[in-house]
């Protein structure tokens, strides 16, 4: 029954995937946000008035909520039964209970909490009576669903604040008629309707219904709050799921449990785009616990369906003891056999030759003849893996005609039109229900294995819960590019930057740029450096499927950057911060193209600026620190984020380090949650600590060597330093922090060992060069 | 495979399953207790940590043969639908991100505080040693232990969110 293609060669399918990833990005990271009134309002009006008039299909929308999984959402109340919508986001019961509904995945990025604090803000919701549940995944109701690129909060932003801002006109609206009063003598606020002249009160409870009988103002014509004005906003608010998670409620993609469910695991070639030859299906399927066992062709994209062997079982264990005795032939032709060590000797080759082609910004050549000191560098890093620490799962039931899924993915809206078109059937009857998922960090922008639990659901009667096994995770990751770089950059007499030549080796997937999250970004910074300024890159091939990861192309990029710029500086002999400062505020015209469009959060020199000196002001740079001691910094704007970090540690004689300190200064804009920030940059930071430190994927003969956490150390409790976090607020318009909060610690953390030892690290992770935390 | 009795929860429980199925799936897919989870299936990560007689160990590496002593779960650790201090001050405390760890992490600290009732930072240090947490949580996680310890935290920074 399922509709899968045959394979085509895997080459062209790796390139589908690839092309189809980085347009993923290109879009988030092209973003644009409107103002307040922008254009993009018309579409947001309407469906605001869609959703309360609407009536049917809204109601249909809230029939299809998670509580099926029964299980999923364990103690998920009930909508009261006089429970009245006011639009797609707000719910109110008549005990004055607001409802709110948080419609991106929650990946531990604290969206659910933040979105909910959002509208809440604007409709005046009191927060101790607020419920927050996860919207139904639709992305005709609710626009984009996808978390990735720390965009969530940009693009929501106007959008669940004029949700919450025109609910509580309509309310106040309901008020106001029902006193005989004008709705300008009424205000609300923490749930009530005071008409102001004669003190009278009334709880949205007792007004919802009468309100969603208003008509649904202009939401241009609403005023919205004035940061000083926020009552929720900025404060340190705990996550509205964490009731639950203290006490194991079965919350995440993983937990989902159906009655009569089975269990299945998906088993593909170690060598990705292999194909199954034989298999001895028929001793697998006489074990004990196993159900069944066949095979898929699958389309052969990486991001669908590759090839392989299903087992389907009574419970997970049954299935994973079934896989260890899985005997599979495979067919390799066309599959990966990639091999990194090959792969960095290349790359020293190609790095010999001048790179063709070239795009030259200024005299290069010029500048670099009359420079007063020229350093040359080569930088290089490992591929990485996401290794989120929920492994891949989807649960899938075929009945009536409809695909219906539970999955923890961060882009469940795509998964829609993806497994319609694989399934061949319409996308009307695809349902996806969003899990919480236990990590993300770009692993779950693929929906490779909700594909594969779709496919599988097809060929099983009743609802089957496909499990990875963490080993599956490690062999089929989008994994973090390697990429090495040969560097040049010149300072004039003065110790300002005049000339920048960046040669980058990297891979592709087919074609002629790099694969995903391995090039360079150009609405980053910094990207180019210097008023002259050569960019070139050579492209080796790589079967391995490429992505995004926390932070894509600047969690390598900046670290190259931000650590040559230091290399500089040292060479001119100034001091680094004076140094960056007067880099950030040279003249942007050359490279301003494409990096903030009009409506995006550009690069803002002052804020750079601003964030930087912090940084320095918090950590007490240019303090005296004894020998074997250092202290380093970092600026980067990435994904509308600028952020500073200062990292002070001393080195031992056996390369040893020890943290003391590591200070972040960051400027998104207005901060949603206090604590849930302040949360995300020390994870953000310790993460990139971990990654710049001792995490390696090695490839040979295409397959993954590291298989699980054993051979790939992220870092643990003991080597966790402790971070201070410091946020400049502003008025500008919010940016996301998951990502942007990463990138200023590997340069940071390699300057400051410089400082310490005089050693520069050129290679990541540091434990190639020795060093361990 | 007989019919195995654990005392799970402070309740006997009888579960059909092959001798060798690790406690972990035990838990999850026979018991339906969820809040134990899978990470890695070979010790490495602590998602699977349950308290034995009081002590943490990882549910994935126990047959169900094996499986004696009084077992605690995330679900049995509040009593009579009080949360234990650990979990109250996880939640006071803000400590999770994705959350998916946090069980294991909270059983750990509580058999922690019990070896250690006023832990120092490198008893959190070995005590915490077996519980990866991805999403990077252990500035709040160290405050958390020092906190239910009615210490005052050594770390900066205090979190101190209201649920
Ligand atoms: S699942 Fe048991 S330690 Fe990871
Ligand atoms: S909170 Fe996500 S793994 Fe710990």
């Amino acid at each position: 029954m399922p509709v899968l293609e045959t394979p085509s060669t895997y080459a062209e399918k790796l390139a589908e995937y690839d092309a189809g990833m980085q347009a993923l990005v290109a879009e988030i990271r092209g973003v644009t946000v409107p103002a307040a009134t922008g254009a993009s309002n018309m579409g947001r009006r309407s469906f605001l008035k869609k959703a309360v008039f609407a009536g049917g299909g809204l109601a249909l929308l809230f029939t299809l909520d998670t509580r099926r999984a029964r299980a999923a959402e364990g103690e998920a109340p009930e909508p009261h039964a006089e429970t009245t919508t006011l639009n797609a986001f707000v719910r109110i019961a008549p005990d004055n209970t607001v409802t709110l509904y948080s419609k991106g995945p929650e990946i531990g990025q604290g969206i659910k909490t933040a979105f909910a604090l959002i509208i809440a803000e604007e409709l005046d919701a009191d927060w101790k009576t607020v419920v927050v549940e996860q919207a139904p995944v639709n992305p005709k109701v609710y626009g984009s669903q996808s978390a990735g690129g720390s965009t969530s909060i940009p693009r929501g932003w106007d959008q669940l604040r004029q949700a919450g801002a025109t609910a509580r006109a309509m309310l106040i609206g309901a008020a106001a008629k029902q006193w005989g009063v004008p709705a300008a003598e009424c205000t609300a606020s923490e749930s009530v309707v005071t008409h102001k002249p004669s003190g009278r009160r009334l709880t949205y409870g007792a007004v919802a219904t009468a309100a969603a009988k208003e008509e649904v103002p202009d939401a241009k014509t609403l005023p919205l709050k004035a940061r000083a004005d926020y009552k929720l906003m900025g404060k340190r608010i705990g996550g509205v799921d964490n009731a639950k998670i203290v006490t194991g409620k079965p919350i995440f993609g993983i937990d989902v449990q159906m009655p009569g469910m089975v269990y299945a695991n998906y088993t593909k070639c170690p060598a990705i785009g292999g194909k199954v030859k034989s298999a001895n299906l028929d001793e697998i399927r006489k074990l004990p616990g196993v159900v069944d066992a066949f095979l898929l062709d699958g389309t052969g994209n990486p991001a669908e369906v590759m090839p392989g062997v299903a087992i389907i079982g009574q419970n997970t264990w049954a299935v994973f003891k079934a896989k260890a005795a899985l005997k599979v032939e495979w067919d390799e032709t066309g599959a990966s056999q990639d091999s990194l060590t090959a792969a960095a000797a290349k790359a020293k080759e190609i790095s010999a030759k001048p790179p063709t082609p070239q795009t030259n910004t200024g005299d290069v050549d010029a500048a670099f003849a009359s420079g007063a000191k020229v350093v040359e560098a080569s930088y290089e890093y490992a591929m990485v893996s996401h290794q989120q620490l929920e492994p891949e799962n989807s649960t899938g039931w075929w009945h009536d005609g409809v695909m219906e899924l539970w999955t923890p993915s961060q882009t469940a809206d795509r998964g829609i039109s993806q497994v319609a078109k694989l399934l061949g059937i319409a996308e009307e009857k695809v349902t996806i229900h969003q899990m919480r998922a236990g990590g993300g960090f770009g692993r779950r922008l693929s929906n490779d294995y909700l594909c594969e639990a779709a496919a599988i659901a097809m060929k099983v009667k009743g609802p089957v819960k496909l499990q990875w096994m963490r080993e599956d995770d490690f062999a089929y990751d989008f994994f973090r590019a390697p990429g090495f770089h040969y560097l040049k950059g010149a300072v004039d007499k003065s110790g300002k930057l005049t000339a920048f030549q960046n040669h980058l080796v990297s891979f592709t997937a087919g074609g002629d740029r790099p694969v995903s999250g391995g090039g360079r970004s150009n609405n980053s910074f910094p990207t180019d450096m210097a008023p002259s300024t050569r960019y070139a890159v050579s492209l080796m091939p790589l079967k391995i499927p490429c992505g995004s990861m926390r932070a894509p192309t600047d969690n390598t990029q900046m670290w190259v950057a931000g650590s040559f710029l230091h290399e500089l500086s040292v060479a001119a002999g100034r001091d680094h911060v004076e140094f960056l400062l007067e880099w950030i505020n040279r003249p942007l015209a050359p490279v301003e193209a494409g990096r903030g469009g009009e409506g995006r959060i550009g690069f803002d020199p002052k804020r750079a600026a601003g964030v930087l000196k912090l940084a320095a002001e918090k950590a007490g740079w240019g303090k005296k620190l004894s020998p074997g001691q250092g202290m380093g910094i970092a600026f980067s704007f990435a994904y509308g984020g600028h952020v500073a970090e200062a990292v002070e540690l001393s080195v031992d004689e056996k390369k040893k380090i020890t943290i003391h300190n590591i200070v972040a200064v960051a400027d998104i804009g207005p901060v949603v949650n206090m604590s849930s920030a302040e949360n995300q940059v020390q994870g953000g930071i310790i993460d990139g600590l971990s990654t710049v430190m001792g995490l390696e994927i090695e490839v040979e003969k295409g397959r993954i060597q590291q298989t699980n956490f054993d051979g790939y150390p992220i870092l643990r409790m003991k080597a966790a330093p402790k971070v201070e976090v410091h946020f400049i607020q502003s008025d500008f318009r919010p940016s996301g922090l998951g990502e942007p909060c990463l990138p200023p610690l590997a340069p940071a953390l390699g300057n400051a060992i410089f400082a310490a030892t005089g050693q520069r690290v050129r290679t990541m992770p540091f434990k190639r060069a020795g060093y361990s935390i | 495979m007989p019919p195995y009795k654990l005392n799970i929860n402070k309740k006997t429980v009888s579960v059909d399953a092959v001798d060798d199925m690790p406690l972990l799936w035990v838990l999850r897919d026979v018991l339906d207790l969820k809040g134990t989870k899978y990470g890695c299936g070979v010790s490495e990560c602590g998602a699977c940590t349950v308290l034995i007689d009081g002590r943490s160990v990882r549910s994935c590496q126990i047959a169900v043969s094996e499986a004696q002593g009084a077992i605690t779960t995330i679900e049995g650790l509040a009593e009579n639908g009080k949360l234990h201090v650990v979990q109250q001050t996880w939640v006071d405390l803000d400590v999770a991100q994705c959350g998916y760890c946090q069980g294991g992490q909270i059983l750990s600290a509580v058999a922690l505080l019990t070896a250690h009732p006023q832990p120092t930072d490198a008893e959190i240090d070995t005590g915490m040693s077996h519980n990866l947490c991805r999403c990077a949580t252990y500035n709040r996680i160290r405050e958390a232990i020092h906190h239910a310890a009615g210490m005052k935290s050594a770390a900066k920074g205090d979190a101190h969110a209201g649920a």
